[in-house]
């Protein structure tokens, strides 16, 4: 059992902030992490290999600096882990990213069977969830998203049932092997690594691949040239035209506010009472 | 993942001549065992903007189980501002799976070429545009928040949040065709249906064989749990943030949203800190609401939550600093301190309903 876990190192967003007078990202000490999602989509991969044995390769497309997330993920027990990294491959959008990390996985199958493909849902920067189908269009292999749970692995049929979140339920699918899943977050829980785990994840040899070794020939098909989409202006949100009616009174009593404010917002909304009393029987 | 650290582009850049026919504006009908999902009506609202913009045809794409109920859902389309359908009733095509409605819809785009082409960016839609997108080797932009046709260019310019929700950036598919984008249900309003327009069907015969798609489903488990918030639907909302600071504060927006009947919200922070469940989050990460009445306690107002509510049609603010952002794109505002603040409301509420109980 092979399975490939697709990570992206990604700012913590959660510590971006935006500086109020220029309006630009300040990027400044913001720690870098791992997508939160594609923790799961690594655990997941390492139950696999817990219970059927086998190796979890780590693999990113980033720059150099990603080597710490694939390290962590070494860390938490992952056997082998691919930095894809090149210039080139600078200003990707997802249908550029998914062709550079679809050609670096066909690398290694050349050496080795690649049962399974794992990625997060989406990941917390780009939100944009299309990297792993992507991935899985290139290689032809079956595409599983927002799968919440693996019920069975039959190696000799090479079938896999898993369950997967659909709007208003849940599918039950069956399909072959090979195939690529998009991990659910809250599916499973990170373990944590254990002593020789991350003393060998200090230690370990990274594989470092560039375009060229990550078997891309055309330059124009990876990075700013092979993305179709183009970022035009990137801007702050304009507040309304209007900034909001700031309800005052005299005593600034709570009481009084509220009144103020629903003398004045039922004035102007008069169907909005009607709707609320309506509601609220 | 879009990087947005690429300059503009300077020189006008065409579209590349294999796509010159590309004509038309489609919006795919996401429709499961029959029901349709409302963002496809809301993509259907927003693409008959964009098709009288660039002076062409509004379609849906319909696709299904060969049964009247799959006919008939072309009916509401045109109803809804559709010019045409194209129809594609296959038994392969009964419940979603990725391979047959990805082979099928890709077929469809290059036969009938639109230009733009629209889908919910919903379990459903996000599965089948990443695949579809693939194929056609096309731009395709995530979760749009604004879609207009740039003049000039004739390009679709998609606006969507980057940066974690903290900023917005502008998106075109220069060079290739159609130009895909999904939005997220609820961020477009829903068009009023008109029951008089009608349209023209076109059909197309699909020659994909059950024995060619290898993922089969062997059954569907719907949702046991159907109290679970609503938030996307609801008429009120009262959603608190930080301003609370204690887990057991935030019983008062509990209160509020009873006497009114309403859902409750939470910001980022305090879903990320247990007090609520994660299906009350409003924001960039949680759920795209657009009540009739949204009631912010006690949040910021960060871009991340912004975009999640801005469409809301009369917004209440309660935040103790008057530089507060939530200020610059509410309705109403009282600066003060929501956790005194609320409680007065709930019985202003509470009095003024029971007034319109007794006059009626």
């Amino acid at each position: 059992m092979h399975s490939v876990v697709c990570i992206k190192q990604v700012p913590d967003s959660a510590q971006i902030r935006v500086h109020p007078v220029t309006n630009t990202i300040m990027r400044q000490g913001v720690p870098a992490i791992i997508n939160p999602y594609d923790l799961f989509a690594l655990e997941e991969a390492l139950r696999l290999k817990d219970k059927f044995g086998g190796t979890v390769t780590v693999i990113t497309m980033g720059p150099p600096m990603a080597e710490v997330s694939l390290r962590k993920c070494l860390s938490f027990g992952a056997d082998e882990a691919i930095l894809v990294s090149d210039r080139a491959f600078a200003g990707a959008d997802t249908l550029a990213t998914s062709c550079a990390l679809a050609s670096a996985i066909g690398k290694i199958r050349k050496n080795m069977q690649v049962d399974l493909i794992f990625t997060g849902k989406q990941t917390i920067d780009g939100d944009t969830a299309q990297v792993g189908p992507g991935i899985a269009k290139r290689l032809d292999y079956q595409l599983l998203t927002y799968v919440s749970a693996i019920r069975s692995i039959d190696h000799e049929k090479r079938e896999i049932v898993v369950e997967r979140r659909a709007e208003g339920g849940v599918q039950v699918l069956k399909t072959t092997l090979p195939c690529l899943i998009t991990m659910l977050e809250g599916t499973n829980e990170m373990r944590y690594g254990d002593m020789d785990d991350m003393f060998r994840a200090a230690r370990h040899p990274l594989k470092q691949w560039d375009r060229i070794a990550a078997g891309i020939e055309d330059p124009n098909v990876v990075g700013l040239k092979g993305s179709p989409t183009v970022v035009g202006k990137v801007f702050a949100p304009k507040p309304r035209t209007e900034r909001a009616q700031i309800v005052e009174t005299v005593d600034n009593d709570p009481k009084n506010l509220v009144a103020t404010l629903l003398a004045k917002v039922f004035t102007q909304h008069p169907k909005l009472e009607q709707e609320i009393a309506r509601l609220s029987k | 993942m879009s990087e947005p650290v690429k300059k503009p582009a300077r020189k006008k850049v065409e579209v590349d001549p294999r796509y010159a026919n590309y004509k038309h504006v489609w919006v795919f009908i996401e429709a499961e065992r029959g029901v349709v999902h409302p963002v496809s009506w809301e993509l259907l609202g927003e693409g008959r903007k964009l098709a009288d913009a660039l002076g062409v045809e509004l379609s849906g794409v319909v696709m299904g189980s060969p049964t009247a109920r799959t006919r008939e859902i072309c009916n509401e389309a045109f109803h809804y501002g559709a010019d045409l359908c194209y129809l594609a009733q296959d038994d392969v095509l009964r419940d979603y799976r990725n391979e047959p409605y990805a082979r099928a819809l890709t077929e469809l785009v290059n036969t009938y070429q639109p230009e733009i082409m629209l889908l919910g960016a919903t379990t459903l839609g996000r599965d089948l545009a990443g695949s579809v997108a693939t194929t056609l080797a096309t731009g395709l932009v995530a979760d749009c928040t604004e879609l207009v046709i740039e003049t000039e260019s004739r390009n679709l310019a998609s606006t969507r949040p980057t940066f974690g929700g903290s900023l917005l950036c502008t998106i075109m598919t220069q060079r290739h065709r159609p130009q895909m984008a999904t939005v997220r249900p609820r961020v477009m309003a829903l068009p009023d249906p008109d029951k008089t327009r009608t349209g023209r069907i076109v059909e197309h015969k699909l020659t994909i064989i059950e024995d060619s798609i290898i993922t089969k489903v062997l059954e569907f488990i719907p949702d046991a749990d159907q109290n679970k918030p609503q938030l996307a639907f609801a008429d009120i909302i009262v959603s608190g943030g930080r301003g609370f600071k204690k887990q057991e504060n935030f019983q008062l927006v509990w209160d509020l949203a009873n006497v009114l009947g309403a859902e409750v919200g939470a910001s980022r922070p305090i879903v990320q800190a247990g007090w609520v469940e994660l299906d009350r989050q409003v924001g960039q990460s949680g759920k795209t609401v657009r009540p009739k009445l949204y009631i912010a306690a006690g949040i910021s107002g960060a871009i991340q939550h912004r975009v999640g509510m801005d469409g809301s049609d009369v917004i209440i603010a309660i935040n103790n600093d008057p530089n507060a952002p939530i200020f610059e794109f509410a309705h109403y505002g009282i600066v003060g301190n929501a956790m005194q603040i609320l409680p007065a409301m709930t019985d202003a509420f509470r009095a003024q309903i029971a007034q319109a109980r007794r006059a009626g």
